[in-house]
């Protein structure tokens, strides 16, 4: 067996354990130089990434990989540990080491003059680690241990900056939210476990009933996890976080809000698809609202904010809003085999592309908004003005991430957005009316944004502004040719990427016979 | 109703624990009301893991006449209730660190006085 196999057959708990090896390593590492240390992390990323990639591809050819912790092969009753990777955790698992490796390579110059930096790499590493877990793991108690991690990692990310009191008050929201979020997840865990005596996902959809404890778990389970994800009811921590934390961190931040998106379609995919008939278009038509709501409130929000990040995190929570559109039209319509072929299909791969648009135009939104704080070290829109003199890239990367993000021809935002207008235009065309509206809102925001940083009149203040050290334009870049790369070829990713991922999701019997050969499907 | 005592506990312990994350101004008692939701939920774990009359599920140790499995109480919870209450643990610390560094920032643990951002 070659190397590349053997890699291949452990990538899944490789791709957890490295980080994990890699953040209890740093302080060790730091101790040597800090070039050493960042060059040490940013090459765990890489190899993390690199095997990602690998698996990806091999998942993306069809087999979903399944790997026992503590034993070659599976035996029943299934008490193990179990990780299953199917194309959509591949897919996540794509987004979220893109965006980590982005987020080390900034972090490079953009935080290099703050003090505590190894714990700052070793807490990003730890977060690496949680994400990828949430994303990868076929059993839900270790789902909720990671989740666990993710939120103790970001929390105290989130509060890098301990001499601002601001960064503190985000970061106990959040921690409050997120621990609150956990244990419901626990508790809806326990109910499960309790009925069914089983914790592995796979086992737990073959045999779910969608009784009343059934029906209480699911709710909970989809209320918690859209809590972390942003959905608008509970979005309130998510503006201070992203708009507190510092723009390195804000960006990995969005991957770990997207693993508990992805947990919100595992849940109502493959652990309830069994009972999906019955529970479609109910939970279908509840996820759309919900997207609706955040779609219109996150766009209304940033409208009225003075602060630049503030004002691209709540248009971060409007891109949620899409993504919850285009899944929840797909789920409404899945009892019903013709009307998804017909509709569903699209809405959903919409929806699933949405997922990466939006994580890289908002994380490139991020890194802009980054860039203007470290030259000029001011985020409030009423004071700053004419930088398009000084900082000349930054300016187009803004711009990049303005066209995307409003969903305008050349760039990925609207690959995806024009997927989920059409096929919500067909299942009710108020839908479609109102994305489209956001749509425009989100255009006319970052208008505002891009006169009243970029343009105007030289401001004497601004006068020895420089632009920003070129390993943060690097990154940047590296975000605005995956930007641009997605919008001039859409249909290259969708049937590469995107429909394997949207299959994985539908198909969940496959998902479970992975584990319970046996399993028919139905009832 | 005697066996589900327990778990009227489990459901009274959350309610009083978001009673004080949601209603209580101080945040030492918001973290407290965590910890509150937190025991009903080990609570609930442990509860249901439990066997009228079982012993503890220590294989090496158990009383000569156990029946096996049926006289030992179910093993999962249990290392699902010990996994959760280290991952409290962790969650707790951290939470009261960030109230010592709010503390300092503002001089009062009163949410209606700490910030807020609109």
């Amino acid at each position: 067996m070659s190397y590349l196999d053997f890699i291949l057959q452990h990538s899944p708990a490789l791709i957890v354990a490295i980080p994990l090896l890699g953040a209890f390593l740093t302080p060790l590492v730091s101790k040597i130089n800090n070039k050493v240390r960042n060059i040490f992390v940013i090459l765990i990323i890489l190899i993390t990434t690199i095997i990602v990639l690998l698996l990806a591809s091999d998942v993306f050819a069809g087999n979903i990989h399944t790997y026992v912790f503590g034993s070659k092969d599976l035996t029943l009753p299934i008490v193990r540990i179990l990780f299953e990777v199917d194309a959509m955790s591949a897919f996540m698992a794509i987004i979220g080491s893109i965006l980590l490796l982005v987020s080390v390579i900034y972090s490079w110059s953009f935080i290099d003059k703050n003090s505590g930096l190894d714990k700052y790499y070793t807490l990003v590493l730890l977060l690496a680690a949680g994400m990828f877990g949430m994303m990868l793991t076929g059993d839900m108690f270790n789902f909720f241990v990671f989740l666990e991690i993710t939120s103790i990692a970001s929390c105290a990310l989130i509060a890098f900056w301990t001499n601002k009191g601001k960064s503190i008050e985000a970061a106990f929201k959040y921690i409050v939210i997120s621990s609150l979020a956990a244990l419901f997840v626990l508790f809806s865990i326990a109910l499960l476990y309790g009925q069914y005596n089983a914790l592995n996902i796979a086992v737990l959809g073959s045999v779910i009933q969608f009784s009343y404890l059934d029906k209480i778990a699911l709710v909970l389970l989809i209320a918690a996890l859209a809590m972390k994800a942003g959905i608008v009811p509970m979005h309130m921590w998510l503006p201070d976080a992203y708009g507190r934390a510092p723009s390195s961190v804000t960006l990995i931040l969005i991957g770990a809000t997207q693993a508990s998106l992805y947990g919100v379609f595992r849940v109502c995919f493959t652990l309830y698809g069994n009972t999906i008939n019955l529970s479609t278009a109910s939970i279908g038509w509840i996820i759309v609202l919900l997207g609706l709501i955040t779609m219109l409130i996150g766009v209304a929000m940033a409208l009225i904010q003075s602060d630049f990040k503030r004002l691209i995190a709540f248009s971060a929570v409007a891109e949620i809003g899409f993504i919850f559109l285009g899944i929840g039209t797909g789920l409404t319509l899945i009892g019903n085999n013709q009307m998804f072929n017909l509709i569903g299909s699209t809405a959903m791969s919409g929806g699933i592309f949405h997922i990466i648009n939006d994580s890289l135009d908002v994380g490139l939104l991020f890194l802009v908004a980054g860039a203007v704080y470290y030259a000029t070290r001011e985020t409030s829109l009423d004071k700053m003005g004419g930088l398009a003199r000084n900082m000349k890239y930054t300016t187009i990367f803004f711009i990049i991430g303005l066209l995307a993000i409003s969903g305008i021809p050349p760039m990925n935002g609207f690959a995806s957005k024009l997927l989920i207008y059409e096929s919500t235009f067909q299942l009710n065309p108020i839908l479609s009316i109102i994305a489209i509206l956001s749509s425009i809102m989100l255009l006319a925001v970052f208008i505002k944004v891009f006169h009243s940083i970029f343009l105007g009149p030289a401001l004497p203040k601004f006068k020895e502004v420089k632009e920003v050290p070129k390993i943060m334009l690097f990154s940047m870049g590296i975000i605005a040719t995956i930007i641009i790369f997605f919008g001039l070829f859409p249909d290259l990713i969708i049937t590469n990427i995107i429909e394997p991922a949207v299959n994985g999701l539908i198909n969940y019997e496959e998902y479970i016979r992975q584990v319970i050969p046996t399993f028919a499907g139905g009832f | 109703m005697i066996l589900n005592f327990p778990f009227i506990a489990v459901i009274a312990l959350i309610i009083i624990g978001l009673y004080a994350i949601i209603f209580r101004r101080n945040l030492i008692k918001m973290v407290i009301g965590i910890t509150i939701v937190q025991s009903g939920v080990n609570l609930f774990l442990i509860t249901l893991g439990y066997r009228e009359g079982s012993v503890a599920p220590i294989f090496t140790s158990l009383p000569s006449g156990t029946e096996i499995p049926q006289g030992m109480a179910f093993p999962v919870p249990q290392a699902l209730t010990l996994t959760s209450i280290v991952i409290g643990v962790a969650v707790l610390a951290l939470m009261l660190s960030l109230i010592i560094h709010l503390y300092r920032h503002y001089g009062t643990l009163d949410v209606r006085k700490i910030g807020g951002e609109k």
